[in-house]
């Protein structure tokens, strides 16, 4: 039987870019939403492809170490019949600015289509895509956005849930030093959510009141009513961190474990955008437990990159079009 | 942009689909491994009723599904406004099955070219079977509907719109003069 209802919404993407949820409306936002949900069904085929990137070059370009999001570019990419490279450059190679654009300027004299990038500089991905033609995606940069990742999250949240709109999520972890984080509560702002945060003082950015969202003094009260809790990754590798407490003492005060979450609403779903540091920011019994939707979260990224990269693809090839 | 003639109103509507599905189950002998899927938009609900008048003749549910081409069409950039891209609904295999692909409006063909590459993505059907509700000619690929509501000699200045109650509120099919 036919199932769900047909909707045609009237409106254009036409950005060739995706640089971060800040400068996104909300009805931009629900259109990548909705374009993710239409692209999950092909990864549930048997033959997980469809063509509509076939002939489109695809570059990962990571100046950052990272596995899962270049692996779910990779996947939704190939997904999509496109052709992908990846770049992985180390840090000390690059030379602020100058070489980013010249290598840019090089990606796309490949003629290639798509770039999609991680850099450990804020502002990396908008500098890039003043600087070539062809589409840049941001995947990570710096502190400040990281937009697929918060387009994954809500995308899991929604259909957990139902809808974002008033929705309570609190977000757990290094606020200070997080583009997660920067996304989500861009994101879920505009998608009428209400956020609270929680994290030891330091990593609390000053004036993130001003965003809209509420600093809560301990867990519990983060977790108190609230409909589900993001748990950042704790990043101890990062030189900001060095004189910071130790896990242990960390996992005592801000960890998830399963004695908090029994004081919170009982089907309060639990994210993570993983690595998870077992016994860091969450017990084992909650990261395998049945309010996480950790794995899920990785299934749907798949599903938002891939309607992010055809999105991106089809505004420029329609811009080219018109010019 | 002006209606330049009403071709079919709501009673050619279902008579025409009524006897498609009469056409249907003559040339399949019966409902025994019929499928019938429709192209997003009107094909769709055009499916579904095919599937109810196939009910009214024979009394059995035939599994319906819903197809959507915008990742298989060849003219992405061609087309003005962005096509906005929908879920796919198969929830039975095709494999081996005989499926009646419906769409409303056959013209250049080239619908059908991409909704064929997408069914054989799914698998392989022994038979695949087109029906359109309007034949409207043009075609700029080699395919032919098995089962045709109305043939229209039209010009290529002229559309032919398809108005369904499900999405538009009333049932006709009218042609548009540019």
């Amino acid at each position: 039987m036919v199932t769900g209802v047909i909707r045609w919404i009237i409106m254009n993407w036409n950005r060739k870019d995706l640089l971060g949820l800040e400068e996104l409306s909300k009805e931009e936002l629900e259109y990548i939403l909705d374009t993710a949900e239409s692209f999950k069904e092909v990864s549930t085929r048997e033959i997980k492809k469809v063509p509509a990137l076939r002939g489109k070059t695809v570059v990962n370009l990571f100046y950052e170490p990272s596995t899962r999001t270049r692996v779910s570019f990779e996947v939704a990419a190939k997904r999509l019949s496109a052709d992908v490279i990846n770049i992985a450059t180390e840090t000390s190679s690059v030379k602020k600015g100058e070489t980013l654009i010249d290598t840019g300027r090089n990606i796309q004299a490949l003629k290639a289509d798509i770039i999609v990038m991680r850099h450990n500089y804020s502002g990396a991905a908008v500098m890039l895509a003043r600087h070539v033609d062809i589409s840049v995606v941001n995947a990570g940069d710096g502190w400040h956005e990281h937009p697929t990742q918060a387009l994954l999250d809500i995308f899991t949240l929604k259909e957990k849930l139902g809808r974002i709109e008033g929705l309570k999520v609190a977000i757990i972890g290094d606020i200070a030093h997080s583009r997660v984080a920067r996304s989500n509560i861009w994101g879920l702002k505009k998608l009428g959510a209400q956020l609270t945060v929680c994290a030891p003082k330091i990593l609390i950015p000053p004036g993130i009141e001003e965003m809209g969202v509420k600093v809560a003094g301990s867990i519990d009260e983060a977790l108190h009513h609230a409909d589900a809790v993001n748990v950042l990754r704790m990043q101890f590798e990062r030189d900001e961190l060095a004189a910071f407490p130790k896990q242990l003492e960390y996992f005592k005060e801000f960890g998830i474990t399963k004695e908090r979450l029994s004081k919170a609403k009982k089907d309060i779903v639990v994210m993570h955008p993983g690595p998870i540091n077992r016994g860091v920011e969450m017990s084992s019994e909650v990261a395998d437990g049945a309010n996480s939707v950790i794995l899920e979260q990785v299934t749907n990224g798949i599903a938002v990159r891939m309607a992010v990269l055809f999105l991106v693809a089809q505004a420029r090839d329609s811009n080219a079009n018109s010019n | 942009m002006r209606e330049k003639a009403k071709i079919l109103d709501q009673e050619a509507i279902a008579r025409a689909l009524m006897r498609i599905a009469h056409e249907i189950l003559e040339k399949n002998k019966g409902t025994e491994l019929l499928c019938i899927i429709g192209i997003r938009n009107r094909g769709a609900y055009l499916a579904q009723r095919l599937a109810e008048c196939v009910k009214k003749i024979d009394a059995v549910n035939i599994p319906v599904g819903i197809l959507d081409i915008t990742l298989y069409r060849d003219d992405l950039t061609l087309i003005a406004a962005q096509p906005v891209v929908h879920k796919t609904e198969i929830n039975f295999d095709i494999n081996e099955k005989n499926l009646i692909l419906v769409d409303d409006v056959l013209y250049s063909g080239r619908t059908i070219r991409a909704a064929l590459d997408a069914l054989i993505d799914f698998g392989r059907p022994r038979t695949i079977q087109l029906a359109v509700l309007i034949d409207r000619g043009h075609r700029e690929l080699p395919i032919r509907a098995d089962y045709v509501g109305k043939n229209i000699p039209t010009a290529q200045t002229e559309t032919v719109e398809v108005h369904l109650q499900e999405c538009d509120g009333k049932d006709e099919v009218v042609i548009i003069e540019k």
